[in-house]
């Protein structure tokens, strides 16, 4: 069984997200461990990318700066690399296909083994498209990762029944940013999802408070939080190891109670 | 995903229809203005003393660019799917202009995303939405420009989608924008090909257009890619020059991408980061160009030539002066390196530039190009 599904095992999985490189490889780094000390059963981490299209405002901004404080592609693989050895939890990695493509696809997913990626989610890469990187992904052995979102209707069981790793259910329209209010069926949703297979299922986009982390992961099999995450680096930039902490442990026991 | 495949059902059935058809064409008659005027520029022939040179009369259109053809379709075949708001990107505003004025024709709501900096270059443009109904959002975040105009804009298709329509503006993104894009303007080189053989009795030699993503040179090329004798060629924003980090000549400095759902070529660096680019023009300053370009470059069938902002300026006062035509600033990088090239051909040559739009918009930045304080 792959570390990704290994990480639903134990109850609801409660799922952080950093931006790599956001505000320095450093803190990206010490992030990682502290979320992993916190609970976090998988950890997703962000290639910043110069246009992150399905980002709101906070993690937009997120990518800009750490690009503009010289992360790159090749320094976090470095960094990542060495947090590697530390940490145990599924990694996973999210960005756009250009940086991918223009890394070239082998050259990235060999790296991606080196490092110890687990998985890997391409919001700008429809399913139907998917074949773009089918064989490295099967060669190297990274997982994957499809999201399905409202609007996919039909797509959802095409989509579902041939999902890897877990999948990652959107739980409304647009792109990421925290919420108040969450509308979507999400359990017709999770129940299309469940007709074809047992591929487990995270929720995410809009989620920051306890509660709301506590109601989604009662429908799914994990919550999933980034821009809310996000905001506290934002807020207290290298200071924001101890406050994330904190954070990623109180949805950790949200999580758990759901 | 499924806002395309549903765009794509709906345009595989209307594209055909015969009441579709007969709808736009009324449109294009008697409300844009079509066909437009192929014009022989006589005394920029003779000045520049070689080519025969017509200018294909896209800025005499209404709203004063070819956009408005692409326009017209898509938001007849918006109202037929049911929807009831557009969204766009501009760049230079002409096309959220165009969407602005179909929008109100047909009773769409409708919401345009515009770089903060290019709202600031088009000042008289954003208020012209305004004027036909829209609402103009300025784009705060990346480069400020036409590339964050459209991630901003597939962002809100992606919020409100059920009874929202994107009128993409070029033959650019997702497919099947670059066909229905492509399909909407093709109607350019067609008039081209029927008037000149009215006029001449023969096909042109060489047909020219800017190209930022590229619809209007494509639209002015596609119907004669099958005729090999005619010279198809795109002239890039080079801004200020090739060589200079400013520029946006994606032919000449791009590689290949994915990038706003299409496979392309774009300015981008070694990790797949889109390049800021820069031109003088609002509306070729775009990091890529649409895909049926890059193929058509690749196979050598269309050429690309870059040309600078100055190029360009020059060009702009050139057929102001010479023809009593002030063409906008992106059709002047075509008027430019037409003039580089009548002079090289045989006087029994034809050349056809594509004045792909008027330049009233640009008349205050040029004036500031030259040391003018000429605020709008």
């Amino acid at each position: 069984m792959s570390r990704i599904k290994n990480a639903f095992l134990n109850g609801k999985a409660f799922i952080s997200f950093v931006t790599g490189g956001y505000p320095d490889l450093e803190t990206t780094k010490e992030l990682i461990v502290a979320m992993e000390e916190a609970g976090a059963d998988l950890i997703e981490i962000g290639i910043p990318f110069s246009d992150p299209i399905a980002e709101g405002a906070v993690i937009q901004e997120a990518n800009e700066r750490a690009l503009s404080s010289g992360c790159t592609t090749d320094k976090l693989f470095d960094a990542i690399k060495e947090v590697r050895e530390k940490v145990t939890v599924p990694l996973v990695f999210l960005t756009y296909i250009n940086p991918i493509y223009t890394y070239g696809k082998e050259r990235f997913f060999k790296r991606c083994v080196e490092c110890g990626i687990d998985g890997i989610i391409v919001p700008d890469l429809p399913f139907e498209e998917r074949d773009e990187l089918k064989e490295e992904c099967k060669q190297y052995q990274v997982e994957s990762i499809s999201l399905i979102a409202p609007t996919s209707k039909e797509r959802i069981r095409t989509i579902a029944s041939q999902a890897e790793g877990f999948i990652y259910c959107v739980s409304s329209l647009g792109v990421t940013g925290v919420r108040t209010e969450i509308k979507t069926d999400i359990s017709s949703m999770i129940s299309m999802v469940r007709e074809v297979t047992d591929t487990p299922c995270a929720v995410g986009f809009g989620i920051s408070t306890p509660e709301q982390a506590k109601d989604f992961a009662a429908l799914a099999d994990g919550a999933i939080v980034g821009s809310a995450i996000v905001k506290i680096v934002t807020q207290y930039g290298k200071e924001s190891i101890k406050p994330v902490k904190a954070y990623v442990k109180e949805m950790k026991t949200a999580v758990g109670e759901a | 995903m499924n806002a395309v495949n549903e765009l794509e059902e709906a345009y595989d059935h209307y594209k055909n229809n015969p009441e579709f058809v007969a709808e736009l064409d009324d449109l294009y008659k008697n409300y844009a203005g079509r066909p437009s005027l192929l014009y022989y520029a006589e005394k920029m022939t003779k000045d520049l003393g070689g080519a025969k040179i017509y200018l294909k009369r896209e800025d005499l259109n209404h709203t004063g660019s070819h956009k408005i053809n692409n326009v017209l379709g898509q938001v007849l075949l918006a109202k037929k799917m049911g929807k009831k708001r557009v969204i766009a990107e501009t760049g230079a505003g002409q096309h959220g202009v165009a969407t602005a004025t179909a929008a109100a024709l047909m009773g769409l709501e409708c919401e345009i995303f515009m770089g903060k900096e290019d709202t600031d270059r088009q000042v008289l443009n954003v208020y012209r939405m305004e004027l036909l109904g829209a609402k103009v959002h300025p784009v705060t975040s990346g480069t400020q420009t036409l590339k964050d105009a459209v991630n901003e804009t597939m962002r809100e298709w992606t919020k409100r989608v059920e009874d929202t329509h994107y009128v993409l503006g070029s033959v650019m993104g997702p497919h099947p924008f670059p066909t229905i894009v492509r399909d909407f303007q093709k109607i350019i080189g067609k008039e081209i090909k029927d008037q000149l053989n009215e006029k001449e009795g023969r096909l042109p030699d060489a047909v020219i257009a800017c190209v930022g993503g590229g619809s209007n040179a494509m639209g002015a090329f596609y119907e004669f890619i099958e005729d090999r004798t005619v010279q198809l060629i795109g002239c890039e924003a080079a801004g200020l020059g090739v060589d200079n980090p400013k520029n946006a000549a994606t032919i000449a400095n791009g590689t290949e991408g994915i990038f706003h759902g299409m496979k392309s070529l774009f300015c981008q660096d070694e990790y797949g980061q889109i390049a800021p680019v820069y031109s003088i023009s609002a509306g070729l300053d775009y990091p890529g160009i649409g895909p049926e370009h890059a193929m058509l470059y690749k196979t050598g069938r269309a050429s690309y030539v870059p040309v600078t902002d100055e190029e360009a300026v020059r060009a702009f006062e050139y057929l102001s002066r010479t023809e009593g035509i002030i063409p906008a600033i992106e059709s002047a990088h075509a008027v430019a390196y037409a003039r580089k090239l009548a002079p090289e051909m045989d006087r029994d040559k034809i050349i056809v530039i594509n004045v792909s739009g008027r330049g009233d918009k640009d008349v205050a930045a040029i004036a500031r190009y030259r040391g003018i304080k000429i605020y709008e």
